[in-house]
């Protein structure tokens, strides 16, 4: 089991608020992804729960009881650091056996756990050398053996692939993705890469500036944003915001379009724009347009795409897809 | 910009170096030679350098007037000792300093630095009256008590810096793991910073092994180390050089090796972690 609810979570550093009331209830089971840009608290609400930073106020539950005046040895979560924070003078075996040496457990269950947490791992061969020993992924993977041993009620991840060269993320963000459908245990995964969120998360909360922006399903945000904030935030490459008179026809101050949702033409649409460069990815076209009033945009289109800097084209919207924001950013429908 | 290393340039420091490295060297070396001539010799002007009548009889001297085995046995018990249980102390107070400051650590840290900036005669006669009305005078207890009193400021400043440089997330990692404050001590930041707690014993064993005044001034026989055993031989009948020189030799000879064969832990113990 492992449900974690936060109510009006509160955490100041001398006079500067860094988290202002956050209430969230994470199932047991779930992937909550917490994202957002850098500063606005993520990190600081992970450490809350971990219990390595002391609550200013509100309340902290695990499975229902209160843990707020609980030390983090007793909350019975695992942590992995983006900095791996693994023992230096203690070899891979010490690692991830320390944790079951600090519960008292015996030898033999000890031995068969690390065992077993290496193999799932791919650490067997690995387990009498130091961290220094290791590369980057395997220190990785030690960090996570090490909290897996545990068998914690929920993991908490603080950027733990912002580490590690981008092939190597991509793969390690899919061993962690195998690792909670085997496991099926709480996870709680920081993040400032929204890519790394969609990708993993079953519940993404977007933070901005100390509070939540918005929660939901990775495609909820995708589809629905509520806000300008999220509606930046989300989704790559970010979605076109436009203000003025095709707002203002569709009844609000603000609309935006995600660039996969921008219909393109050479001949006829609504927007007259300028081509000032494509990226031609292959599976994909990026083309960056100059729209005068409109501001610069960007229009995604599958596959290959004949353009270059200088033509005109014709841009519309999906009617369907358009989001409506009013004058504080909030969506309106 | 460097300074360009030429031969000539090389051959100059060299000399340099070696003929500062003889001048500060030069008293004990001058002890050393001295403690093997007869008093004569020793008052000889001008003064003997390595042509005189070699012997050993001073030594024999010195041990038949005192004791040197039990004050060498003293100086030993003393200076561990009294560090051992210095660390103790000091190793939680550094972690504190160092893992869970207030806004009021960096005064406290310059508060106990400044303790070491009075003179110990300034406070002399308090801590006899107290050492006489606990009974403490010419006691081990007593003087090692004050030996790791003395120390503790420089002990927890050089702990301290050393703590400074071990990552918090490893500590917070242990934390995570379910260790407690003890076990995170004695099982992760400890073995750690091995090196830095290392060298800070090894000052601090030298700064008492060497430390006069208190050890002369409230110790007179039993409790008495090795300074006490060199103090002797400069009596208000007469300094005897040779035999003075003997005791000297005596009294140091163990802490120069030990010096010689930690000689780069001890730098970077003065260097008090400045050079990472």
């Amino acid at each position: 089991m492992g449900r974690i609810q936060l109510s009006d979570v509160r955490k100041d550093f001398g006079a500067v608020k860094i988290i202002n009331g956050v209430s969230l209830d994470i199932q047991d089971g779930e992937f909550a992804v917490f994202v957002g840009p850098s500063g606005c608290g993520k990190s600081t609400l992970l450490r809350l729960i971990a219990g390595l930073e002391d609550l200013t106020s509100g309340h902290i539950l695990i499975d229902g009881k209160d843990v707020s005046q609980v030390g983090p040895a007793q909350r019975g979560l695992a942590m992995v650091f983006q900095s791996y924070a693994l023992y230096p003078h203690m070899s891979v075996r010490g690692n991830i056996a320390f944790a079951l040496k600090m519960a008292k457990q015996p030898t033999e269950v000890i031995d068969a756990k690390v065992k077993k947490a290496a193999a799932t791992l791919n650490l067997t061969d690995y387990l009498d050398r130091k961290p220094r020993q290791l590369s980057g992924g395997q220190r990785q993977r030690v960090a996570i053996g090490r909290a897996i041993v545990r068998e914690p009620k929920a993991f908490l991840f603080d950027e733990p692939l912002s580490n590690l060269d981008a092939a190597l993320r991509v793969q390690m963000r899919l061993e962690i993705g195998d690792l909670h459908h085997a496991l099926k245990t709480t996870m709680i995964y920081v993040t400032h890469d929204q890519v790394e969120a969609m990708t993993m998360a079953t519940k993404i909360v977007v933070l901005d500036r100390g509070s939540v922006a918005q929660v939901g399903s990775p495609l909820e945000l995708y589809n629905r944003p509520n806000g300008l904030f999220v509606a930046r935030f989300i989704g790559s490459p970010t979605m076109n915001i436009v203000e003025g008179e095709p707002a203002t026809k569709r009844g609000a101050v603000s609309i935006g379009v995600r660039p996969e949702h921008l219909e393109i033409s050479t001949s006829q649409g609504e927007w007259k724009t300028r081509v000032r460069l494509a990226e031609h990815l292959g599976s994909d076209t990026f083309i960056y347009v100059d729209g005068d009033k409109l501001g610069h945009l960007t229009v995604r289109v599958d596959g290959e795409a004949a353009v270059k800097p200088g033509d005109a084209v014709y841009l519309t919207p999906r009617e369907d897809r358009v989001h409506k924001f009013n004058k504080d950013g909030r969506r309106v429908d | 910009m460097g300074l360009r290393v030429t031969t000539s340039r090389r051959i100059g420091m060299t000399v340099l170096a070696w003929a500062i490295g003889l001048l500060i060297f030069f008293p004990i070396l001058w002890t050393f030679l001295t403690a093997f001539k007869s008093e004569q010799d020793a008052y000889a002007i001008p003064p003997k350098f390595l042509f005189f009548h070699w012997t050993t009889e001073n030594f024999g001297e010195v041990q038949a007037r005192s004791d040197y085995l039990l004050h060498a046995f003293n100086s030993i018990v003393l200076s561990i000792g009294a560090n051992l249980v210095g660390l103790a102390i000091s190793v939680p107070a550094a972690w504190a300093m160092a893992f869970a400051p207030t806004k009021r650590t960096k005064d406290l840290l310059m508060w106990m630095l400044s303790t070491k900036m009075m003179p110990g005669a300034g406070v002399f006669m308090a801590i006899y009256f107290l050492f006489l009305r606990f009974h403490l005078l010419d006691s081990r207890w007593g003087i090692g008590f004050l030996l790791m009193m003395v120390n503790l400021p420089i002990v927890i400043w050089m702990l301290y810096t050393y703590f400074k440089e071990i990552p918090v997330d490893i500590l917070e990692a242990a934390r995570m793991d379910g260790a407690s404050l003890t076990n995170e001590i004695i099982y992760v930041l400890t073995p750690m910073a091995i090196p830095g707690i290392a060298s800070t014993l090894l000052l601090s064993v030298i700064l008492s092994w060497n430390e006069a005044f208190w050890t002369l001034n409230l110790t007179t026989f039993n409790a008495a180390p090795l300074t006490y055993l060199i103090a002797q031989f400069s009596s208000p009948e007469g300094t005897f050089w040779a035999k003075l020189s003997a005791a000297s030799t005596l009294a140091i000879a163990p802490i120069l090796v030990l010096g010689w064969f930690s000689q780069k832990q001890l730098v970077r113990g003065l260097t008090f972690g400045a050079v990472k």
